[in-house]
């Protein structure tokens, strides 16, 4: 790891990658700038290369991410280049350097030795500035703007202009978080080119022409439709506001002026009264590099960070506008204990010292171990330490289960989860660190997602294959129910499976397939480098971990597994699993035992692997279970929420890790708050295994999980020396990476597929990226541009079930029922999809069913849902 | 360095450069000293030639200058008076007006460009002029100010244009009163008043919020927060072209505060203008050190 000391021998638990080096290119050109000679690849752009020498160009539309575009103008340079008969002649006109090429033997004369490229950026200056508002004082941009700087650095002192300014109205809110103010616009386009070339979300653009040029929304008065909305659209509509993005915020970033800010932001602070950390994004597993951006020990901004080889300059909009979680209302900031009342029921909760709190867990705790009272059959304490752990913390998990509670009855999996997976991870996942990395999705040349939407549940992920489809020409296959908004714009292919038959069509990927998808997919999967990623998703479907692994094995693709969780990966490699140790070592090993024993200086470890998650919460429920130690994790997230609610209510004890209020919580007897990842250090792990260590951003005296466990082991007479992340990524270094033998493949049989009666239908379902979990509390703005949850149906299955067109279904179970606007796209007959987590469609709460069970399905009684497929342009703009 | 070594003194040896010599001792008729303590020359003799150790050569012994005073001697008459001379400053300061101030019994203004505390100023219409653009903040070399800025929504409008400042704070601990962010303030909202009577017995009591540091209202202005007046942008503000509040602006404040004393027939401005608690337990603090001022003097 890189924020560990290197042990001698052997490689760390999650090594850190190699050094990337710059390939050498195969043709350069040679060419001076300001008299400076230099060689530089062929292609290189003249303005990339006056960085390469240290040469300031000024420029607002160019980025190195974003085709070239010209459109500014700024960069304008003198140019004198050989010509036919290789004699020197300047180029007749003043050359924007973000469009020209080098070429062998050309002479760029810059603003610094060229008094006319001088004279053609003041004057492009001069003609940006008349039309600017100049409304510095109260911009948000003001003090990190690049207008201000280079008008100040390469602009006259004074206006000449004397005339009145063009005006808009200001601003017009382009969705709930995005604000536009076309005053301060310079139609550099760098938004556009964003959201066309990156996102592939088209929700700006530029309209109309001239001196009225200017950014603008998807506006039916400004492009004459009012009246006939165009079909594409509308489609789209149902499902989601028009043309909201989940990368918006990143045009706020790199806007080089203020026309687009956000309105989570707005007004709030300048760039002096900001103390910048490096950070890393806590909602996902892609790890993307932000900047935490605080004041006074408040966080008021996230920003990317950049990160060539994870999420280059972008990040997602919950990375960059979730963080009010950590500072929400209900944070839980001193211990809390509960006293049992006489009858044995809970009392309330009262706030308690740390050593009284400690000594309160520690004696449930010993009481669960060995109770008192030889009838007790609630015996035993486990642990559900949750998917939103750092390495270390999922590390002290793990080792506290093991020594200080002599059980290996840990599981951080708080989704659906499977031993199919559970064996899946041991066998591939774990300690296979960056075996395929965000670099190798750019050189694959197909790549396969299997229980993996990688918009909504990758984000960056999702753009660096957008990226790698339009770059290196990718071809993305996505085994799914219906080829969702993110893979049509991947350019992908649908392999069609309905939920529950993944299994199936993973072993139908063969040469000469019955479709001409799978045939297709199984021809691309042959070349080399290509790769399969399956999502946490499979778990749910039996057999299609197996299959995935068949599969990799008959086509020689890589295979790699994207979670959703930012934790997830790195409690994968810490050993938060029952039959897992740190590594990857298997519990069943027994030179595994030891090797970790020795490390952890005890005797020995439990031998007998664990039970799971869900097995755990059963014997809870059932009363056999003594005490139970639960971190992160959210009751609804889990497979059954009603058993895992009745059961946190019948364990005999319940100590509860967590940064809010939470429904453990409200049922535990012992709070121990913990620090959010901003105000502790730590490390994530990515998708690929890589580790990404990340600084405290706010000085902040709660203590973080490792440590609070280390105490409690303490309190226990325990001791796990784990007070520091120092001592903690010391072990991980002496543990090191497992060469031994490994969990065995899976080998699960697919279900037979249910028989579906008339009026149910097969539930699909996945998270959307913005939805209704905590971490995007307190943020009115995000929700705004959440996409608007709505079933959908093939059109057969509408038809049968007299869905009206703009009408909506009741999918109900006997648990519950959920009722949603319906939208008809193409995917297999008696599916469902809802989104699985959204406002008014917690699927997993209401029907305790997942994807693959059977719901029943009917169409919406006449006014069951209010019609609102398409949000007026008030709401738009409010 | 000397431009050619003597002769005599170590003269097989080139001259050397300036910069690259060690410290040598020379004949200080030869040349400048360069940036060396000038020695005293030495004998070239045949003898100085014998080696000596290079400590003891540099060290050359410290010969005290003669010393001879530069004041005059006096006459007679004056050594005389001498003893008794320095009471003659004293005596005629007896005859010279007096300079004491007798502050604070006796307040004397101060030049009118003084630098004191500072105050937050209105629009005629008794719109704030702060947009919290948090300039002053930045131009601030003592770190004294804290702004937060915020949106005016219609039904908050407190200063003209889109933001204003919802958080001003000045810590009078730390403004050392340079009035660089007066020359930062780009809506002249922010300008110092002649008052430095700035005292209290907290250090919390010292920052001055919002409230204190605004100007009080004039006669004729209405309390924000109101609406702009109709038709106008913050230009016309900026221009001064708004010479006070309009009747739109005056049924507005009627309808949301009815009860609001700078409206017409309201209790006025004085009702209005209520000291924040900084200012008004520093008002406290200096009429109590004024009253145990004059009490000195009956």
């Amino acid at each position: 790891m890189t924020i560990t000391t290197p042990r001698a021998t052997g490689t760390p638990l999650v090594p850190a990658p190699a050094a990337e080096t710059a390939p050498v290119p195969a043709d350069t050109v040679t060419f001076t700038i300001d008299g400076v000679e230099t060689t530089v690849p062929k292609g290189t752009l003249v303005i990339r290369a006056a960085e390469h020498v240290g040469i300031q160009i000024p420029r607002f539309c160019d980025h190195p991410l974003l085709a070239p575009a010209g459109a500014c103008r700024q960069c304008l340079v003198e140019v004198w280049a050989p010509g036919r008969d290789g004699n020197l002649a300047k180029m007749p006109k003043p050359q924007a350097s973000c469009t020209l090429e080098a070429t062998p033997g050309m002479q760029v004369k810059t603003q610094h030795t060229s008094a006319e490229a001088d004279k053609a950026q003041h004057g492009v200056m001069e003609l940006l500035l008349i039309n600017h508002p100049l409304d510095c004082p109260v911009c948000d941009k003001g003090g990190e703007c690049p207008l201000q700087n280079q008008a100040m650095s390469n602009g006259r002192a004074t206006s000449r202009f004397v005339d009145v300014k063009r005006t808009f109205p200001k601003p017009i809110a382009i969705s709930t978080q995005i604000l536009l103010d076309r005053e301060r616009c310079i139609l550099c386009q760098r938004c556009t080119r964003f959201s066309e070339e990156v996102a592939g979300d088209v929700w700006i653009d530029l309209q109309k022409r001239g001196a009225l040029q200017q950014i603008g929304r998807f506006d039916p008065a400004v492009l004459d439709f009012a009246g006939e909305e165009p079909v594409g659209a509308a489609v789209e509509d149902t499902s989601g506001r028009p043309f909201a993005s989940y990368f918006s915020g990143n045009t706020v970033q790199i806007c080089p002026v203020g026309a687009l800010t956000s309105a989570a932001y707005r007004f709030r602070s300048r760039p002096f009264d900001l103390v910048s950390t490096p950070g890393v994004a806590e909602h996902d597993s892609q790890g993307s590099a932000i900047r935490v951006d605080h004041r006074r020990g408040v966080v008021l901004r996230r920003l990317a960070g950049e990160d060539p080889a994870v999420n280059q300059e972008w990040i997602t909009d919950k990375d960059r506008f979730g963080f009010h979680w950590q500072t929400a209302p209900d944070r839980i900031t001193t211990p809390l204990v509960r006293t049992r009342r006489a009858d044995g029921t809970r009392g309330e909760l009262e706030p308690a010292s740390w050593v009284e709190a400690l000594e309160h867990a520690a004696h449930g705790l010993r009481e669960a171990l060995a109770p008192s009272d030889p009838r007790e059959t609630a015996r035993g304490a486990a642990v559900l330490p949750g998917g939103r752990l750092t390495l270390e913390d999922a590390y002290a998990y793990g080792k506290f289960a093991r020594v200080a509670l002599g059980t290996n009855d840990v599981d951080h999996r708080a989704r659906p989860h499977s031993a199919e997976e559970e064996q899946f991870l041991g066998h591939h996942v774990a300690g296979r660190t960056l075996e395929v990395t965000f670099a190798d999705l750019d050189a694959a040349p197909a790549v396969l997602l299997a229980g993996l939407e990688p918009e909504e549940e990758g984000g960056v992920l999702f753009l660096r294959l957008r990226s790698a489809v339009q770059h290196t020409r990718l071809r993305v296959y996505a085994v799914a129910p219906f080829a969702s908004r993110g893979v049509q714009r991947l350019d992908g292919t649908l392999v069609a499976a309905a939920p529950g038959t993944e299994a199936e069509v993973l072993d139908a990927v063969v040469p000469g397939g019955d479709t001409a998808q799978l045939a297709a997919a199984a021809e691309a999967l042959a070349l080399d480098g290509a790769v399969i990623l399956v999502g946490e998703r499979l778990a749910a479907s039996p057999g299609a971990y197996s299959a995935a692994l068949r599969l990799a094995a008959r086509t020689g693709a890589r295979l790699a597994w994207v979670p959703r969780r930012a934790g997830e990966r790195g409690s994968v490699e810490a050993g938060t699993l029952p039959s897992l140790l740190p590594g990857g070592r298997p519990v069943a090993d027994s030179s595994a035992r030891v090797d970790v024993a020795a490390v952890w200086g005890v005797e020995h470890l439990p031998a007998e692997p664990g039970r799971s998650a869900t097995e755990i919460l059963a014997a809870a429920r059932a009363g056999t279970l003594g005490a139970l130690v639960v971190g992160g994790l959210d009751p609804a997230d889990l497979p059954d929420p009603a058993i895992a609610r009745e059961a946190l209510d019948r364990v005999p004890f319940l100590v509860s890790l967590e940064v809010r209020r939470s429904e453990v919580t409200d049922r535990a007897d012992v709070v121990l708050p913990v620090a959010p990842p901003v105000e502790k250090g730590g490390t994530f792990v990515t998708w690929e295994g890589r580790p990404r260590p990340f600084p405290p951003a706010l000085v902040s005296h709660q203590l973080s999980d490792h440590r609070v466990l280390d105490r409690l082991a303490d309190e226990l007479g325990v001791e796990l020396g784990l007070t520091s992340l120092a001592a903690v990524h010391g072990e991980l270094d002496q543990l090191g990476g497992w060469d031994g033998v490994r969990v065995e493949a899976p080998a699960a049989d697919a279900a037979e597929p249910p028989a579906v009666a008339p009026g149910q239908a097969v539930l699909a379902t996945w998270h959307l990226l913005l939805d209704g979990g905590r971490l995007q509390e307190g943020e009115p703005f995000m929700a705004g541009t959440a996409k608007r949850p709505a079933a959908r149906v093939s059109a057969g299955t509408a038809a049968a079930l007299g869905v009206a067109p703009g009408g909506g279904v009741v999918v109900s179970t006997d648990a519950g029922s959920i009722t949603l606007p319906a939208v008809v796209v193409d995917m297999p007959d008696l599916v469902v999809w809802l989104p699985t987590n959204s406002p008014g469609s917690a699927v997993r709460d209401a029907l305790h069913a997942d994807a693959g069970d059977l719901v029943r399905i009917a169409a919406a009684p006449a006014g069951a849902i209010a019609l609102t497929d398409r949000p007026t342009d008030e709401e738009a703009g409010a | 360095m000397a431009d050619s070594p003597t002769p005599g003194d170590r003269p097989k040896r080139p001259a050397r450069p300036a910069s690259g010599g060690k410290p040598q001792a020379r004949p200080t008729s030869g040349g400048k000293p360069q940036g060396q303590q000038a020695r005293p020359a030495r004998p070239a003799t045949p003898a100085d030639r014998t080696p000596v150790p290079r400590k003891e050569r540099d060290v050359a012994p410290y010969e005290p200058p003669t010393f001879r005073s530069q004041i005059p001697t006096r006459g007679k008459v004056a050594s005389w008076f001498a003893p008794v001379g320095g009471f003659g400053v004293t005596i005629s300061n007896m005859f010279r007006p007096t300079v004491t101030e007798e502050y604070p019994s006796e307040k004397v203004p101060t030049k009118p460009r003084y630098h004191g505390r500072h105050q937050l100023n209105r629009y005629a219409d008794g719109l704030e002029k702060c947009i919290g653009c948090e300039l002053c903040a930045w131009a601030c070399p003592a770190d004294a100010i804290y702004v937060e800025g915020a949106d005016n929504t219609p039904d908050e409008q407190h200063s003209p244009g889109e933001r204003y400042g919802r958080v001003y704070q000045i810590n009078y601990l730390r403004c050392i009163f340079c009035g660089l962010c007066i020359e930062a303030c780009p809506t002249r909202a922010l300008t110092m008043t002649n008052d430095y009577e700035l005292a209290g017995p907290t250090r919390a009591g010292m920052i001055y919020e919002k409230q204190d540091l605004l100007a009080p209202l004039r006669e004729g202005m209405l309390a924000a927060p109101h609406p702009m007046v109709e038709g106008t942008t913050d230009t016309e503000y900026y221009r001064g072209e708004v010479t006070g509040p309009t009747p739109d602006q005056v049924d507005w404040v009627r309808e949301h505060r009815p009860d609001d004393p700078t409206l017409p027939g309201g209790a006025g401005v004085d009702a209005a203008n209520v000291p924040g608690p900084a200012a008004a337990v520093m008002a406290e603090t200096v009429a109590a050190a004024t009253k145990q001022g004059l009490r000195g003097l009956r």
